[in-house]
């Protein structure tokens, strides 16, 4: 592994740069169909919905009802907990559909889109000029004060607290990820912009986490106003928690807040322009991606725009908006998460196959274990499936979940805990630090097929009922 | 084959003709095939490893363990009583017979509990005795009575397992505890000079006098290293290093053999399958009392006699590495490990009447894995509480 020195420009905009941290631990899942540098398709929007799912913890209200005309930036839900925080409509058109699930749960809200855009104007005159309330308003207003979250939990950032620090991780390294540079490669102006005004909400600093493969060359680099770090490692290298854990871990009663490059990019688009525009642009990937490559879309995006990534006749197509380690399952039907700039379509594995895990060698599956031989080909991506590939089974080996999480935290230990309800040894354990992403990896690689994910968030929202 | 399980699997389902024999069905249709189910929650795809791989991989380890304690059984027989003329066909042979039985009772006992438990609890069937069926007839004289075994079998699985919940939250380790049932119930069956030979024990129980000479050879003995663990003992015995080395000695069937063990380690280290630290630690504090023991002059034997005489080996590298009874951080593994062999010699040296410890060494070591745990996990605690301190 090579040893990378101290950056020689830590002086650079008056700011210290710090040195490389080095995280050893970590896999990249090799799993087929990395979107191509290129954008194939510009979506002209459909159907696009407004998901409440996609926000911890979210109580929401409907402000709008079906057959009500909405501009771009108009508001659709509001927080029932705090009634600023609106959640805008991303497109100019029509509600068309409520969807709502068991015990009526809102779960989408569907606009269809004017052939025109058009958009609500938050009129800005100069975006240095606003201070710190004006800002709040204007982003809890416009709908994307929800881009900023707030750890510990991983919930919408609360606007009446002033947060240690902001962390922005300025790339990613989930599986088939976003290229985060060539997705927002016209945007970096905005991103500054929201930088600045951002840097007004925090007693601390903006930190921005670089990818040490490409330190110097990445523009992020240039901005000015952040402290920057840099990482080198697999994933979960550009999570944003395994970089505040490394960077500043969070105190018991302290909040620090985070946002994606992307949501930068809108939240200076909205400061700039005075539109609330989220226009993206969206990696479809995946094993059952025909032609892996970029779409220009907004939030909301149906998964029948991009029906040319996909064989339409086949019905064993999982649709995932976002990776398949953290995405979600939205169906053929489904919408493109809010925070998501990623589509991945794999196999639903629902096959069986005779004596998979006595046969000596599975030349066509992954594992990560010595006990099959796919470390003799390092280089090799897999057309991965859904399946489990087991059963589920009790904790039994205790060295594979470490492996993976380059954290000081002992996750089988957390997990227990989350299980067993124990808020002390919960807290203990390092609560506080990790979200499911964080232990996605964990999740993935455990032969006991324990749902790691989903223990964890059950173990987050009992925090969040206790603590409250 | 996969459209005869489709068709009677209904019958298995929920409110099907057989739905009391869900999990059993379960069991074998999961052994055959991968099951197709996909995942619902978390991470969509998953790693392809499962218990069963790992489990699989435990059980070839000890493979040539078996082999050669199978032929070993023979092997010492036809020397006890003299029986120059066998070839190795009539050893193996002679082996196969006594050893085949102790698998088929192992396996039958063991696993129908666990069926029987599964279907219970509704749970799938674990896979965890697979590799506790395979260890158990090894570290067992090969002519325990197979009632003895059955008996020692059904304890060790329902209230060393099951009534813990079953494989991954049991406290110690199944198949040694299946053999300290068989060393405190019946000891007499378990310790003595003259069990650890096949065959000797029928011929004295016909009553036939000892070493007469009718049948038995005269020089016979059949004490294993550790009933005489000096210079003089093992010279007298006609016992050399290499011969444990190569395990050509009388003992327990499969612990005998340092390289049959060693293989089996090979495959376990490579992948990654047992923890190298408990292995290297283990055989590191065995050394280390060994070699005290040698110096305070309680034994006139270096200390790495202790390493290849009697179970330690066998013990380290299958039983004390077991992932669930074994400290599960790695600190943890360390002190563990090194405990696990320091105490087994230990034991070896300042007990006669124990001669093997490893055994309790183990079980000892296993109910204290959770406590050194418990305090590397508060170590860590502390220290991340004083970084984040001062960060």
């Amino acid at each position: 592994m090579t040893i990378f020195a101290p950056s020689q420009e830590n002086t650079q905009n008056g700011f210290i740069m710090s040195n490389i941290i080095d995280l050893k631990k970590g896999l990249n899942i090799p799993v087929s169909g990395v979107a191509a540098p290129k954008t194939r398709k510009v979506a002209v929007p459909g159907i696009v919905a407004v998901k409440p799912t996609d926000f911890r913890g979210l109580k929401p209200r409907l402000l709008v009802k079906e057959g009500d005309k909405v501009l771009a930036g108009s508001p659709v839900l509001a927080d029932k907990e705090s009634p600023d925080i609106l959640f805008t409509s991303p497109v100019s058109g029509t509600v068309t559909e409520v969807v709502r699930g068991e015990k009526r749960k809102l779960l989408e809200v569907r606009i269809k889109a004017d052939s025109e855009q058009k958009y609500l104007d938050f009129g800005i005159e100069d975006a240095r000029n606003l201070d710190a309330g004006q800002i709040k308003s204007l982003l809890m207003k416009s709908g994307l004060w929800p881009a900023i979250i707030q750890r510990p939990y991983g919930i919408i950032a609360n606007p009446d607290i002033r947060p240690k620090a902001i962390f922005v991780s300025a790339f990613s390294t989930a599986p088939l990820a976003a290229d985060t540079e060539y997705a927002l490669r016209d945007d970096f102006a905005d991103i500054q912009t929201a930088i600045n005004a951002l840097g007004k909400l925090t007693d601390g600093r903006v930190h921005v986490s670089l990818n040490a493969a490409n330190a110097n060359g990445t523009p992020f680099h240039k901005l000015e106003n952040v402290i920057l770090h840099t990482f080198y490692g697999k994933h979960p290298a550009g999570n944003t928690g395994v970089q505040i854990h490394h960077i500043s871990p969070i105190m018991k009663g302290e909040t620090v807040w985070t946002v994606s490059p992307m949501m930068l990019a809108a939240i200076g688009r909205l400061l700039n322009t005075g539109r609330y525009d989220m226009s993206r642009l969206v990696a479809v990937t995946g094993p059952k991606a025909i032609e892996p490559a970029y779409v220009k879309a907004v939030c909301g995006l149906s998964m029948k725009d991009i029906a040319e990534f996909y064989d339409n006749s086949a019905s064993d197509i999982r649709f995932i908006s976002g990776d398949v380690l953290t995405g979600t399952n939205v169906g053929a039907d489904g919408f493109l998460g809010f925070f998501d700039n990623q589509i991945t379509l794999i196999k639903e594995g629902r096959e069986h196959e005779l004596l998979g895990w006595a046969k000596p060698f599975r030349t066509k599956q992954f594992s990560t274990s010595r006990t099959y031989f796919s470390w003799l080909t390092p280089k090799k991506t897999y057309e991965m499936d859904t399946n489990l590939h087991g059963g589920p089974r009790a904790f039994v080996m205790s060295d594979v979940y470490s492996k993976v999480l380059p954290m000081d935290i002992y996750p089988v230990h957390l997990i227990k805990a989350c299980l067993a309800g124990d808020i002390d040894k919960m807290e203990q354990f390092g609560i506080y630090e990790v979200l499911e992403e964080d232990l996605a990896l964990c999740e993935y690689v455990c032969p006991s097929k324990i749902e790691i994910q989903s223990i964890l968030s059950d173990g987050i929202a009992l925090m969040m009922k206790e603590m409250a | 084959m996969r459209k005869f399980i489709d068709k009677i699997k209904p019958a298995f389902e929920k409110g099907g003709k057989f739905s009391c024999l869900h999990s059993t069905f379960d069991a074998f249709e999961s052994f055959l095939y991968v099951p197709d189910t996909v995942t619902v929650k978390g991470s969509h795809v998953r790693d392809c490893v499962d218990l069963k791989r790992i489990m699989i991989i435990m059980v070839l380890a000890l493979v040539p363990a078996m082999l050669f304690g199978i032929w070993n059984t023979g092997y010492q027989h036809s020397i006890a009583f003299g029986l120059d003329d066998w070839g190795f066909w009539n050893i193996v042979g002679y082996g196969l017979v006594k050893v085949i039985p102790l698998y088929l009772v192992s396996y039958i006992v063991g696993l129908a509990i666990e069926f029987i438990s599964a279907q219970i609890r509704g749970h799938e069937v674990n896979e965890g005795y697979l590799v506790s069926g395979m260890i158990i007839p090894l570290i067992v004289p090969a002519d325990v009575p197979l009632w003895m075994l059955a008996l020692a079998v059904a304890f060790a699985v329902i209230l060393g397992k099951e009534v813990f919940g079953g494989t991954g939250m049991n406290i110690w380790n199944p198949a040694l505890l299946a053999r300290v049932f068989l060393f405190f119930s019946y000891p007499s069956m378990m310790s003595g000079d003259t069990i650890w030979t096949p065959g000797v024990t029928r011929y004295l129980a016909e009553g036939k006098a000892y070493a007469s000479g009718d049948g038995l050879v005269d020089a016979f003995s059949g004490a294993t290293p550790l009933a005489h663990p000096s210079m003089d003992g093992l010279q007298t015995a006609g016992t050399s290093l290499w011969d444990m080395i190569l395990g050509v000695i009388p003992g327990c069937v499969g612990e005998t053999s340092v390289i049959a063990i060693l293989i089996g380690a090979v495959i376990l280290l490579w992948t990654g399958v047992a923890s190298w630290k408990i292995m290297f630690s283990s055989i590191l504090g065995g050394l280390a009392i060994g070699y005290v023991g040698y110096a305070a002059g309680v034994t006139d034997l270096p200390g790495y006699y202790q390493i290849v005489m009697g179970g330690f080996l066998f013990g380290t590298v299958f039983m004390a590495t077991d992932p669930v009874t074994s400290a599960q951080t790695e600190t943890g593994k360390w002190i563990y490990g090194f405990l696990v062999g320091a105490l087994a010699v230990t034991v070896r040296l300042f007990n006669p009447g124990y001669p093997e410890g490893m055994m309790l060494a183990i079980l000892l070591m296993n109910t204290f894995a959770p406590l050194i745990d418990h305090y590397v996990i508060s170590a860590s605690i502390s220290r991340r509480a004083k970084k984040i301190k001062t960060a």
